[in-house]
C-alpha cells in the first residue's frame, strides 16, 4: 500500500523525515508573491468527507490547490449500506470521474483500508473512526520540531537543541492527555512519534485507555501532575459530554479536575514546554482559556503547519510516477 | 511511500566505466575566476545582480562566484539557491523527489540580475524549470545562465551567457561533476552509459 | 420409503475396519465385510470414511425473509453437499419463527426440498425481543415438532425470563439454546476486545460479556433442574465455566463452530468483513482452549453457525457490515484440519461430536445412531486424504459467497451423503 496514507504505522523514519523536511520546504511558499506551485497541475483531489470537518477539509483544499490541483468536494452524509448510496459505490463513481487521490474522512474504522480496495488513486486518511489520522500526527510532529527545534528546546532532557532538517523527535517528551479510547489521532500521534524518536507518555482515567495498550509504544500513567513536570509537550485531546454518560467519567468537574490543563498546571510545565491541541476545543473542560491562548500554545500553528504538511503528503503521493505494481 | 527518497548521489555505475578527466581543480578554478570577471564585464560591476545555484551542485559555484566577485569589487554579491523540483516537465516519470533548499537573500529577486548558476547545462530542461520557479518569486530585470560545463545537446531553445568549459558529448556518455564542497574534490569526469 | 438398494462397499465405519454397508428400504440390513446384494447398486467406497449423517444444531436458513441470501432449499442443498443430513433452522427469520405456524412452514419447506431434514428452532421471545415468552408449547406440539429454543442473534439477557424458559420447556423435555452476550458490555461493538481490535480502533466485544451470561445461566438451569445449550461458545473462559458446570453434574451441553477452531481476530487486520462475526473471531489461547474442549468432551459437539449475507452486507465499512459466515460445505474439512490432522480428535470422535451429541440435544430421532443394522440409513462418505483444495466460494451451493476460508486450501471432501437411504449428494455433487 505504498501508494496510499492510512496509518501512520505505514511510516518509516526515514518516510516521516522527509515528509517533514518536504513541508518545512514548503513552507516558503507561502511567503511568496505567487503562493502556488504547478507541480500537481492536472490532477484531481476529491475530498470524500462523510463526516463534518470544514478545518480539516478546507485544509486539504487548500494543499491541494496550492499544487495547482483541481479539487472536488463530495460530501456524503450518513454510513453506506443503511441509508442511499453505498460507499463501495461512491468509490465507484470517483473512480468513473477520474479522481486521482481521494482525501476520506468516515466514522468507521477501516474505512480508508476499504476505499483503497476500490479505487486506483491514492487514498488519504483524514480520519477514520476511532482508528488514524495520519496527516494530524505529521503537521503535530512538524509543530514539535519547529518550535523545540528552533533552538529553545530540549533544556530539559538534556540535548542540545533538536535538528530540523533531516532530523527527527529523539528523546523529546510527549504527553498526550484525554480520551485517548476514542482518539484517532492519539493512536497516529503515539506511532508516529515514537517512530521518531519521541517517548511518549498516555495520561487519561483508567475507563479511556485502550484495552492491551501495553503493547503499544508508549507509556500510561493516570497522574497528570506527575508527567507535567517532566513533559516537553502536552498534546490535549478533546473530551466529549457524551462520554459522561457512558460512565467514562463521573461529571465533567471532576474530569477537568484530575486532567484539565489548566493556568495551574501550566505553570508546573518545564518552561520551555509548548502545549497542543487538535482540535476543535472545550474551553473550560479538557483546557483552559488562557491556556488555549498563552504563547505557550501551537494551536494556531498546528492549523496553519496543517496546510503545508499536507501539500507535502500530496506532493510525496502524486507528484511523482506511482509505485510500481 | 517508501518509494520516495531523497535525490540520489552520483550516477549511477559510476564505479564501472573508465572516467576521463576533462578537467583538472586548477581549471575549474581559473574557469571560475574568468566567469566572475566576465559577469562583472556585462553587469556594470554587478550592479544589482544575485546569483542563484540550482541544487545540489550549482549552488557551492554560485557561493564561489560570489566571493570571487567579492574579492574583486569589494563586498561579496548576494547569492542564494533555487530549487526546480516542483516545476520539473519530468515529475511523473520518477517517483516523488525530495525538495531541495530554496534560499532567497533578503533583497529578493524583483527588478535585480538574477544569474543561475548550475554544474552541467544538457537539454535545458533544468533552466527552463529554473525560469518558472524564478517567475513565482519576482520578476527580475533580467535573467542569466552561468555553467561550469555546456555539453550540447539542448532540447528547449536555452543558452547560457557565461560557460566555463564547452565540452562535445555523445548522448551515450555522461559527465559528471565533483566538487570539494560536496564529493571532497573538484574535478569534472567524462565517461559512458553502461546500458 | 425408498425402493433403492445400495452397496457401500470397502468403507472405514468411523475410522474402524474396512467393511460393506448394505441399505435397504432407507435403512442399514447389514454391516461386514464381503457382502454380496444382488440388484443394489454399488458405491465403491475405497479410501473412504463413513459417518452416521452429520447433524447441525445451527443454521441460518434465512427462509422467510431473506431469501435475497438463502433458501431453504439453496441452504439445505449446501447442507446435503457438506455431508449434513439434518439441520436446526434458527429463528431468526423474517417473521421470526416464534409460532407455530412459522415453524411449520420452515418444515414443510425442508421436507419439499428434500436435501436433509430441517428441524426448525423456535424463539424463545416473541419477535426476539427478550421481554415476552413465545409460544413453546405450541411450537412443541405442531408437525414441526421444535425441541430447541433459542433467541440466536440476540442473548436472552433478562435474568428472569431466561429462568422462566429453562423452567417452562421441562414439559415437553425442550432445550433452551442461549446466545451468550451481555448487551450492556458489548453496545456497538465489532471485534474481540484486544490488542487488534484497540490498534484497528474497533469497539471490543470482551470475553467477560459472554462467560457472565453462560455461567449465569449453568446456575439458573441447575437451579431450577433443566437443560441448557450454550450456543458458539468462543473463550478459553466460556469453556472452564462449562467444564465447572458439567462437574457438578448439571445438565448443560455446549457447541463450537468451525471457524473459532481455526480462525483468530489477527484477520480483522484489513478490515475486510468476511472476517466479521458474532461472537468475534479470538486469540490463538481461546482456539487451544476450545480445541482440548471439544477433544474432553466439555464442548459436546460442533455446529455450523452458517449465516448467510448478500454480497452489500459484506462489502462496506467493518462497521455497517453484517455479522456472520457460511460454513455447511466447509465444515468437515475444517473440523478434519483443526482436530483430526493435529491428532486431537479420531473419526469416532468427530462421528460423536458431528453426528451423535448434535441428535442428542436436538432430540432428533433416526439421526445421530450408529450405522448398524435397523437404523435409518443416514450417512456420510468422505475422503480425508483427497488433496488440499482452496476453498472457492464461488463454487458453493450457498446462495451467499461470505466464507471466511476462501483461498484457503483444506484437506477432504465429502463424497457421498445418503438421507435416509436416498443419495442426495454423490460423487460430490448432489443429486439433483
Amino acid at each position: 500500500m505504498k501508494r496510499h496514507l492510512i496509518s501512520a504505522a505505514e511510516l518509516s523514519r526515514d518516510d516521516a523525515v522527509l515528509i517533514l523536511d518536504t513541508a518545512a520546504e514548503l513552507a516558503s511558499v507561502a511567503g511568496r508573491p505567487i503562493r502556488k506551485l504547478p507541480t500537481l497541475r492536472g490532477l484531481t483531489v476529491v475530498n470524500l468527507f462523510y463526516e463534518d470537518s470544514t478545518r480539516t477539509r478546507t485544509s486539504f483544499e487548500a494543499a491541494a490547490k496550492r499544487l495547482s490541483a483541481d479539487v472536488i468536494n463530495f460530501s456524503a452524509r450518513g454510513s453506506s449500506v443503511a441509508k442511499g448510496e453505498s460507499f463501495k459505490d461512491t468509490a465507484l463513481t470517483l473512480e468513473a470521474m477520474g479522481a486521482d487521490a481521494v482525501v476520506v474522512r468516515h466514522s468507521a474504522s477501516g474505512a480508508a483500508h476499504r476505499l483503497a480496495g476500490w479505487v486506483t488513486g491514492s487514498v488519504i486518511n483524514a480520519g477514520d473512526g476511532t482508528h488514524e489520522h495520519p496527516t494530524q500526527a505529521l503537521l503535530d510532529a512538524f509543530t514539535i520540531r519547529q518550535r523545540l527545534g528552533a533552538g529553545g528546546g530540549g533544556a530539559g532532557n538534556g540535548a542540545s537543541g533538536l535538528d530540523q532538517r533531516g532530523g527527527g523527535l529523539d528523546g523529546v517528551r510527549v504527553t498526550i492527555v484525554g480520551d485517548v479510547l476514542h482518539s484517532r489521532v492519539a493512536r497516529s500521534n503515539v506511532l508516529l512519534l515514537s517512530t521518531l524518536g519521541a517517548e511518549v507518555t498516555l495520561v487519561a482515567p483508567p475507563t479511556l485507555i485502550p484495552y492491551a495498550v501495553d503493547r503499544w509504544p508508549c507509556r500510561i500513567s493516570y497522574d497528570f501532575d506527575t508527567e507535567l513536570r517532566k513533559s516537553d509537550v502536552v498534546m490535549m485531546l478533546r473530551v466529549q459530554q457524551e462520554r459522561m454518560n457512558a460512565a467514562y467519567f463521573p461529571s465533567i468537574r471532576e474530569y477537568r479536575r484530575r486532567y484539565g490543563l489548566d493556568a495551574g498546571r501550566m505553570a508546573l510545565l518545564p518552561e520551555h514546554a509548548i502545549i497542543m491541541h487538535p482540535g476543535p476545543m472545550n474551553r473550560g473542560v479538557e483546557i483552559a482559556a488562557e491556556v488555549a491562548d498563552s504563547p505557550r500554545s501551537t494551536i494556531v500553528a498546528q492549523v496553519s503547519n496543517g496546510v503545508i504538511v499536507r501539500m507535502a503528503v500530496l506532493y510525496l503521493l502524486l507528484g511523482g510516477a506511482g509505485e510500481a505494481a | 511511500m517508501c518509494a520516495m527518497r531523497p535525490e540520489s548521489g552520483p550516477e549511477q555505475g559510476a564505479d564501472s566505466p573508465d572516467w576521463k578527466a576533462v578537467l583538472t581543480p586548477e581549471e575549474i578554478r581559473r574557469a571560475l575566476t574568468r566567469i566572475a570577471h566576465e559577469i562583472l564585464e556585462r553587469t556594470h560591476g554587478g550592479e544589482g545582480i544575485v546569483l542563484l545555484g540550482i541544487p545540489t551542485r550549482g549552488v557551492p559555484l554560485a557561493r564561489r562566484l560570489a566571493e570571487r566577485i567579492g574579492e574583486f569589487e569589494g563586498t561579496p554579491a548576494p547569492h542564494g539557491s533555487l530549487d526546480v523540483t516542483m516545476h520539473r516537465d519530468d515529475l511523473r516519470l520518477r517517483p516523488a523527489r525530495a525538495l531541495r533548499r530554496t534560499e532567497v537573500p533578503p533583497d529578493g529577486v524583483d527588478g535585480k540580475t538574477v544569474v543561475l548558476v548550475d554544474d552541467v547545462l544538457f537539454s535545458g530542461r533544468t533552466i527552463r524549470a529554473a525560469l518558472d520557479a524564478l517567475n513565482d518569486l519576482g520578476r527580475p530585470r533580467a535573467v542569466q545562465l552561468a555553467v561550469l560545463v555546456d555539453r550540447g545537446h539542448r532540447e528547449l531553445p536555452i543558452r547560457a551567457d557565461y560557460v566555463g568549459k564547452n565540452l562535445p558529448t555523445a548522448q551515450r556518455e555522461v559527465v559528471r561533476v565533483l566538487l570539494e564542497e560536496t564529493d571532497g574534490e573538484d574535478s569534472v569526469l567524462l565517461g559512458e552509459r553502461d546500458q | 420409503m425408498s425402493e433403492e438398494e445400495w452397496l457401500i462397499k470397502g468403507v472405514s465405519v468411523c475410522g474402524g475396519p474396512v467393511v460393506d454397508v448394505h441399505i435397504v428400504d432407507g435403512q442399514f440390513v447389514s454391516v461386514g465385510r464381503d457382502l454380496e446384494a444382488v440388484g443394489a447398486r454399488v458405491l465403491d467406497a475405497a479410501g473412504l470414511i463413513a459417518l452416521p449423517g452429520l447433524v447441525d444444531l445451527h443454521t441460518h436458513l434465512r427462509e422467510p425473509g431473506r431469501e435475497d441470501a438463502e433458501t431453504v432449499e439453496t441452504g439445505t442443498r449446501a447442507a446435503a453437499l457438506g455431508g449434513f443430513t439434518a439441520v436446526h433452522a434458527m429463528a431468526n427469520t423474517e417473521p421470526v419463527a416464534d409460532t407455530a405456524g412459522v415453524v411449520e412452514q420452515v418444515w414443510r419447506l425442508g421436507q419439499q426440498a428434500g436435501y436433509c431434514d430441517v428441524r426448525p428452532v423456535g424463539a424463545v421471545t416473541v419477535g426476539l425481543g427478550g421481554k415476552q415468552l413465545a409460544e413453546l408449547g405450541a411450537m412443541a406440539d405442531s408437525a414441526a415438532a421444535v425441541r430447541v429454543f433459542s433467541d440466536d442473534g440476540s442473548c436472552v439477557a433478562d435474568p428472569l425470563l431466561m429462568r422462566r424458559a429453562l423452567e417452562y420447556v421441562k414439559a415437553f423435555d425442550g432445550v433452551i439454546a442461549q446466545h451468550a452476550q451481555e448487551p450492556r458490555l458489548t453496545e456497538g461493538a465489532q471485534l474481540n476486545e484486544g490488542e487488534v481490535a484497540s490498534t484497528l480502533g474497533l469497539a471490543g466485544w470482551p470475553a467477560a460479556a459472554e462467560e457472565a451470561i453462560i455461567a449465569r445461566d449453568c446456575l439458573l438451569a441447575a437451579h431450577v433442574g433443566s437443560a441448557l445449550h450454550v450456543c458458539h461458545v468462543s473463550t478459553a473462559g466460556s469453556v472452564e465455566i462449562i467444564r465447572w458446570a458439567k462437574s457438578k453434574g448439571w445438565q448443560v451441553t455446549a457447541e463450537v463452530t468451525p471457524h473459532h477452531l481455526l480462525l483468530t481476530d489477527d484477520l480483522a487486520q484489513g478490515y475486510d468483513p468476511v472476517f466479521k462475526v458474532n461472537p468475534p473471531l479470538r486469540t490463538r489461547t481461546d482456539i487451544a482452549a476450545l480445541r482440548a474442549g471439544l477433544a474432553d468432551g466439555t464442548i459436546d459437539c460442533v455446529a455450523t453457525d452458517h449465516a448467510p449475507h448478500p454480497v452489500e452486507a459484506k462489502e462496506a465499512e467493518w462497521a455497517a457490515a453484517a455479522n456472520g459466515m457460511t460454513g455447511l460445505e466447509t465444515a468437515l474439512r475444517v473440523v478434519q484440519l483443526a482436530m483430526v490432522d493435529t491428532g486431537l480428535l479420531d473419526w469416532a470422535g468427530v462421528a460423536m461430536r458431528m453426528s451423535v451429541r448434535p441428535a442428542a440435544i436436538g432430540r432428533v430421532p433416526g439421526h445421530g445412531v450408529p450405522i448398524a443394522p435397523g437404523s435409518p440409513a443416514n450417512l456420510t462418505l468422505y475422503d480425508p486424504a483427497a488433496p488440499p483444495e482452496a476453498v472457492d466460494p464461488a463454487t458453493h451451493a450457498s446462495k451467499s459467497r461470505n466464507n471466511p476460508f476462501a483461498g484457503m486450501a483444506l484437506p477432504g471432501r465429502v463424497q457421498a451423503t445418503f438421507l435416509r437411504g436416498v443419495p442426495t449428494v454423490l460423487d460430490g455433487k448432489v443429486t439433483r
